[in-house]
C-alpha cells in the first residue's frame, strides 16, 4: 500500500492517464483510490461499449493472492460454489457467506493452477480471509497495489486487442486466462467483465500502466476505443443483469442492523451453492433456509414507461411487499429495468406488481404508480459474449 | 472398523465425562468411554509422585460436588468417602496472628467486632447470590434467541429469583456483579488479610487481578459449593481418584464401557455431523453421538479439526479466554511441616499464603507481562492429616496451588522450574521454619505440565476462563449453548461448557439430560436434527 503522506485518496497507476482524459473532472471513492464517474457524456461512454469498445480501470478492485498446499481446500471452506470445478487457467464468479449464511460478498476466482488463486472482491476481507485460514496451509497476500487492471469490453474489444498485437487472442473462451509478453514485462488477459457483451480484462505490474494504457488507446484509435466511467457501467450491469455488493446487497459482515443482510438464494444466486462439496461457510444455515423457506427473492423487473424506479417501493394489491435495489433506463435493450428485494412468495416469473415512482420535473416532483412484471431473465445479453473464435464485430 | 454399535462416545474420562456417561447409560443409552490417560478421572486424579507418596495431582479440594449426583449415581455405594469435610480456612499472617474463615465466622485475634459482623452479612448475602447461579447451574442454560417455552421457562424463574431477592440485595446485585472483588471487599472489611483471602477465591484459576473485572461473578461461581451443602472444602480419602474411581464403577455398574489408555486422535464427521473417532491405533469406531470431555480447543481445534468447521465457529474458538495461571506443587515431606502458631488440626485446614490485595494485583500485573510473580499466593492442602494412606507412616505429603505462574511464560518454563520451586519453598519456610529440611521429594507442576499431563489446552483448569463473558448463554462461545455443539450429533459434557469447572459434575449431567431430550428413542437417530443450534 501506498502511504497517505500527501493526499487522503490513493491513485491508480492509470492516473496520469485517467486523469488527463476526465473532461468533466468528476471522481468518485472506490475503496480509497479516486475513480471517475464520468469522463465527458455517460451517454456516449455508454454507447462505447455497447457498440465499440468501452475502456474502465479497474485498479481500485480489492485483489487478493491466495496460495499454498491447501489453497483449493481452503477456498472451497470459504465459497459456497465447488472451487474443485475451476479448472487451472479458468475464472469463475463467485460469492461467499458468514456462518448465518448471509452473502459476505461476490467476486472472481482466478485460478492459476498448482494452488495458487486471485480473487478479486469489492470489500476488502483479509480479516475474514484470515480467520478462515486457521488449520490451513496458505499464503494471502493483499496485491490490490501491485496489479494494475484495465477492463477493455465491447463489440470491437476483441479487434482492438489483436491491433496490439495479441495474437491470438480471439482463440480465447469465456472466463479463460492467457498470458502474453507486453514490453519487458507480461500482460494476463482474462476474457472477463461486467457488461454482458465480449469483453477482456488486462493485468499488469503498475510500472506498465501507462504503457499498456497508450498502447491501448493507438491501437483503438479507429475502433471507437472510449475511456468509460462508473456512471457508464451501472448503466451496463444492470442492463446485463450484474448484482453489485453494496447497492443489491449489502455485505453480511457490514451490516449494522439485524435482518438487513440477505442469503445467497434471497439474490437469486442459489446456482452458486454447492451442497454436495462438504463444509463450508454458511452452509448449515442455507440447508436450514432450504428447508424452511426464505425471507426474501430477488427479481428483474420490467418496468413500464421510461421513469426508472429508483429507489421504489414494490407494492401487490396497495401492501408494500419490497424494495428497487437498482434501476435503469436500458437504451439497448429498450426497457426501463429494475432489480427489486421482494416478499418471497412474489418473486415468480410473470407475477404483475406495482412499482410506487417519484420523478421530478422542473423541481416538480410527482409520484406514479407504474405496473411492472418478474421477467425471467436480464434485458441484455450478447451471443458475443459468448462465441469463440469472438468476432471482429 | 470395529462391529460394536454404541450409541454414544465420549472422549474423555473426566469426572464430567463419566457422570455423563454413567447417565446416558442409566438411561439405557450404549456408551463407550475413551481415556487417553492411563486412570480416569482428568483432572480429578491420585497419583504417585514420589516413591510411597501420593497426592491429587490436579484438583486437590473438593467443594462444589453436586449432591444430586452423589445421591442418583449412588456413590456411596462404590467407594465416594471424604476424609475430611467442612474444613475451615486460615489466612496465614506473618506474625503469627493468622485469620480463620468458616461457616461459623471469622476469627484472629486482629480481627475487629465490626469487621466480623461485615463478614458475616458479606457471606450471607453472596450465599443468596449464589443460590441464584446454582438455580442456573442446575440446568440448561437458555438461549439468548428462538426460546422455546423451556428456555423461557428458566428465564422466567432466574428472574423470579432475582425478584424474590428483595430490593435491597436485588440491587446490591446488580451493582456488583459486574466490577471487581477489589472494590467489594474495600467497602465491606477494613482488615487487610481477610480481604486478601478473600480475593484469592475471586481469582483462583483465573487470568484476573482482585482488580479485573468479573471476579466478583468468579467469587459467586466458587460458592456455589455452599449453596449444595459444603461449609468448607473437604479432602476426598484416598485422594480425587477415589470420587473418580466412584463415578467410573457407578458408569460401569450401567453399562458403559470404559478404555483407558487409548488416545483419541480424531472426532470423525461428514460436513453435516458426527460419525465417530478414529483412535490414536487407527482404529475407527463409529456411533451417532460423540460427546467431547475435552476443552473446546482441544474439541474443535485438535479433535475435528478447523477445516471442518464454519469460519464464525473457528473464530469464537479460537477467541476463547483460557490462559492458566496456576501451578501445583507438591512435596513429600519426612515429618509434618511446623506452621507458625498452627496446632496440628489446624494444619489439616486449608491453608493460605496471600499478601495484601494490592500484592496480589502486583503479583498479577507480572503475570500479564510473562513473569511469575516474586509473591507467589498460595492455597496449600497436607492431606495427609486425614488420610493416612497418602504417604508413609509418620511422612506427609503438601499439595499447594500456586498462583501466579503464567502459562504464557516469557521464558521456558523448564529452564526456570527449578529456580520457582527454591522460591515457592522459601516462600513456605517464611510461614513453616525447616520446612526445606523437611523435603523428600518435589514436584512442580507447571501450566505447561498441566496441559501436558491432563491435556487442558493453555493449562487452564476450568477449559476456559470464567468470566461474564464466557458463562451462561455465551459458553464456551456464543452459538454453542446448551451442550449441542454446531455440528449434529457432538457434545460437549466438559469444564468448557455450562456451569463451568471446579469438580462439580453439572456439565456431565446436564449435558447427559440434553443428549437424552434431543434423541429419545435408542435406536431412531432421526430426532437428532433438532439438536442444530
Amino acid at each position: 500500500m501506498k502511504p497517505h503522506d500527501e493526499t487522503m485518496m490513493l491513485q491508480t497507476p492509470f492516473h496520469s492517464r485517467v486523469a488527463k482524459a476526465c473532461e468533466l473532472n468528476q471522481w468518485d471513492e472506490w475503496k480509497g483510490y479516486t475513480t471517475p464517474t464520468a469522463y465527458a457524456e455517460v451517454e456516449q461512454e455508454y454507447f462505447a461499449i455497447r457498440n465499440s469498445t468501452g475502456v474502465f480501470d479497474l485498479s481500485p478492485m480489492t485483489k487478493y493472492r491466495i496460495s499454498g498446499a491447501d489453497a483449493e481446500l481452503y477456498l472451497n471452506r470459504v465459497m459456497t460454489r465447488d472451487v474443485s470445478k475451476l479448472n487451472p487457467g479458468r475464472v469463475g464468479y463467485t460469492i461467499w457467506c458468514n456462518d448465518a449464511g448471509q452473502v459476505m460478498d461476490d467476486g472472481t476466482l482466478f485460478n492459476f493452477g498448482e494452488n495458487d488463486y486471485r480473487l478479486c472482491s469489492y470489500t476488502r476481507v483479509m480479516d475474514w480471509l484470515q480467520w478462515s485460514a486457521m488449520g490451513f496451509d496458505v499464503e494471502i497476500i493483499d496485491e490490490t497495489a501491485d496489479v494494475a487492471a484495465l477492463a477493455v469490453q465491447g463489440p470491437t474489444s476483441c479487434a482492438v486487442l489483436k491491433m496490439m498485437g495479441f495474437e491470438g487472442i480471439e482463440q480465447l473462451k469465456p472466463f479463460g486466462i492467457t498470458h502474453f509478453p507486453f514490453e519487458d514485462a507480461k500482460v494476463m488477459i482474462s476474457r472477463t467483465g461486467f457488461t454482458g457483451d465480449l469483453g477482456y480484462e488486462l493485468w499488469v505490474e503498475p510500472a506498465k500502466a501507462e504503457s499498456l494504457w497508450d498502447r491501448l488507446f493507438e491501437a483503438g484509435n479507429n475502433l471507437g476505443i472510449r475511456a468509460i466511467g462508473g456512471d457508464a457501467l451501472e448503466m451496463v450491469r444492470i442492463e446485463a443483469g450484474f448484482l453489485q455488493a453494496g447497492v443489491d446487497f449489502v455485505p453480511a459482515e457490514e451490516t449494522e442492523r439485524i435482518g438487513r443482510s440477505r442469503s445467497p438464494f434471497e439474490l437469486g444466486l442459489s446456482w452458486l451453492v454447492n451442497f454436495d462439496k462438504g463444509v463450508f461457510n454458511g452452509r448449515q444455515a442455507l440447508l436450514k433456509e432450504k428447508r424452511e423457506g426464505s425471507r426474501y427473492g430477488f427479481v428483474f423487473l420490467d418496468v413500464e414507461g421510461n421513469k426508472p424506479a429508483e429507489d421504489s417501493f414494490i407494492l401487490k394489491g396497495g401492501k408494500e411487499i419490497g424494495t428497487v435495489t437498482s434501476s435503469a433506463w436500458c437504451p439497448t435493450a429498450k426497457s426501463n429495468i429494475a432489480f427489486a428485494q421482494v416478499e418471497s412468495k412474489y418473486a415468480n416469473t410473470g407475477e404483475n406488481l406495482i412499482a410506487e415512482i417519484y420523478y421530478q420535473r422542473e423541481l416538480k416532483w410527482t409520484r406514479i404508480l407504474t405496473k411492472c412484471r418478474v421477467i425471467e431473465s436480464p434485458v441484455f445479453s450478447s451471443p458475443k459474449r459468448r462465441q469463440t473464435p469472438a468476432p471482429d464485430f | 472398523m470395529t462391529n460394536s454399535h454404541y450409541d454414544i462416545i465420549i472422549v474423555g474420562g473426566g469426572h464430567n465425562g463419566l457422570t455423563c456417561a454413567a447417565y446416558l447409560a442409566k438411561a439405557g443409552r450404549k456408551v463407550l468411554v475413551l481415556e487417553r490417560n492411563g486412570q480416569v478421572g482428568g483432572a480429578a486424579v491420585t497419583r504417585e509422585f514420589a516413591d510411597g507418596f501420593r497426592v491429587s495431582s490436579c484438583a486437590q479440594w473438593l467443594y462444589q460436588f453436586n449432591p444430586s449426583i452423589r445421591a442418583e449415581l449412588k456413590l456411596d455405594q462404590y467407594g465416594y468417602e471424604l476424609a475430611a469435610e467442612n474444613l475451615s480456612t486460615i489466612a496465614l499472617a506473618a506474625d503469627g496472628n493468622h485469620l480463620t474463615l468458616s461457616s461459623s465466622g471469622l476469627g484472629g485475634t486482629t480481627v475487629s467486632e465490626p469487621d466480623k459482623k461485615a463478614y458475616e452479612l458479606f457471606m450471607k448475602q453472596m450465599l443468596k447470590f449464589s443460590g441464584l447461579l446454582a438455580k442456573a447451574s442446575e440446568r440448561r442454560v437458555p438461549k439468548l434467541l428462538e426460546a422455546n417455552w423451556r428456555d423461557r421457562f428458566t428465564l422466567f424463574k432466574l428472574g423470579l429469583g432475582m425478584k424474590l431477592l428483595g430490593k435491597e440485595d436485588m440491587q446490591g446485585l446488580l451493582r456488583i456483579a459486574l466490577i471487581n472483588i477489589y472494590d467489594v471487599l474495600q467497602e465491606n472489611f477494613d482488615n487487610d488479610l481477610v480481604k486478601a483471602a478473600l480475593s484469592l477465591d475471586a481469582t483462583l484459576g483465573t487470568h484476573t487481578g482482585p482488580r479485573s473485572p468479573n471476579t466478583v461473578f468468579s467469587f459467586l461461581h466458587r460458592r456455589l459449593g455452599e449453596v449444595f451443602g459444603f461449609n468448607g472444602v473437604s479432602v476426598v480419602k484416598g485422594g480425587m481418584s477415589t470420587l473418580s474411581q466412584a463415578l467410573a464403577s457407578a458408569a460401569t455398574a450401567n453399562g458403559v464401557e470404559i478404555r483407558t489408555a487409548v488416545p483419541v486422535s480424531r472426532i470423525n464427521s461428514t460436513a453435516d455431523e458426527v460419525t465417530g473417532v478414529t483412535l490414536a491405533s487407527g482404529e475407527i469406531v463409529e456411533a451417532p453421538t460423540v460427546v467431547s470431555n475435552a476443552d473446546p480447543k482441544t474439541t474443535f481445534k485438535n479433535l475435528l479439526g478447523f477445516p471442518k468447521l464454519e469460519t464464525g465457529v473457528v473464530r469464537r474458538v479460537s477467541n476463547i479466554r483460557m490462559q492458566g495461571n496456576v501451578a501445583k506443587l507438591h512435596l513429600a515431606l519426612d515429618s509434618l511441616p511446623q506452621f507458625d502458631g498452627l496446632n496440628e488440626n489446624q494444619s489439616g485446614q486449608r491453608l493460605l499464603i496471600v499478601s495484601t490485595m494490592d500484592g496480589m494485583e502486583r503479583a498479577f500485573n507480572s503475570a500479564k507481562y510473562g513473569e511469575y510473580s516474586q509473591q507467589p499466593v498460595m492455597d496449600i492442602s497436607i492431606p495427609t492429616l486425614h488420610d493416612k494412606t497418602l504417604a508413609p507412616e509418620g511422612k506427609h505429603v503438601l499439595s499447594a496451588l500456586v498462583q501466579y505462574a503464567p502459562y504464557k511464560l516469557k521464558q521456558n518454563w523448564d529452564s526456570v522450574k527449578e529456580n520457582y520451586t527454591q522460591l515457592l519453598v522459601e516462600r513456605l519456610a517464611e510461614f513453616a521454619p525447616g520446612i526445606e529440611n523437611q523435603i523428600l521429594n518435589c514436584e512442580l507442576l507447571t501450566p505447561v505440565d498441566l496441559e501436558r499431563e491432563f491435556h487442558l489446552a493453555g493449562g487452564h483448569w476450568h477449559h476456559g476462563e470464567i468470566s461474564l463473558d464466557q458463562i451462561m448463554m455465551t459458553r464456551p462461545f456464543p452459538g454453542a449453548t446448551q451442550y449441542a455443539m454446531p455440528l449434529t450429533g457432538l457434545y460437549l459434557c466438559g469444564a468448557g461448557a455450562h456451569p463451568g469447572g471446579g469438580v462439580m459434575g453439572l456439565a456431565g449431567k446436564n449435558s447427559a439430560q440434553e443428549i437424552l431430550r434431543n434423541n429419545r428413542s435408542k435406536s431412531n437417530h432421526a430426532g437428532k436434527k433438532e439438536s442444530v443450534a
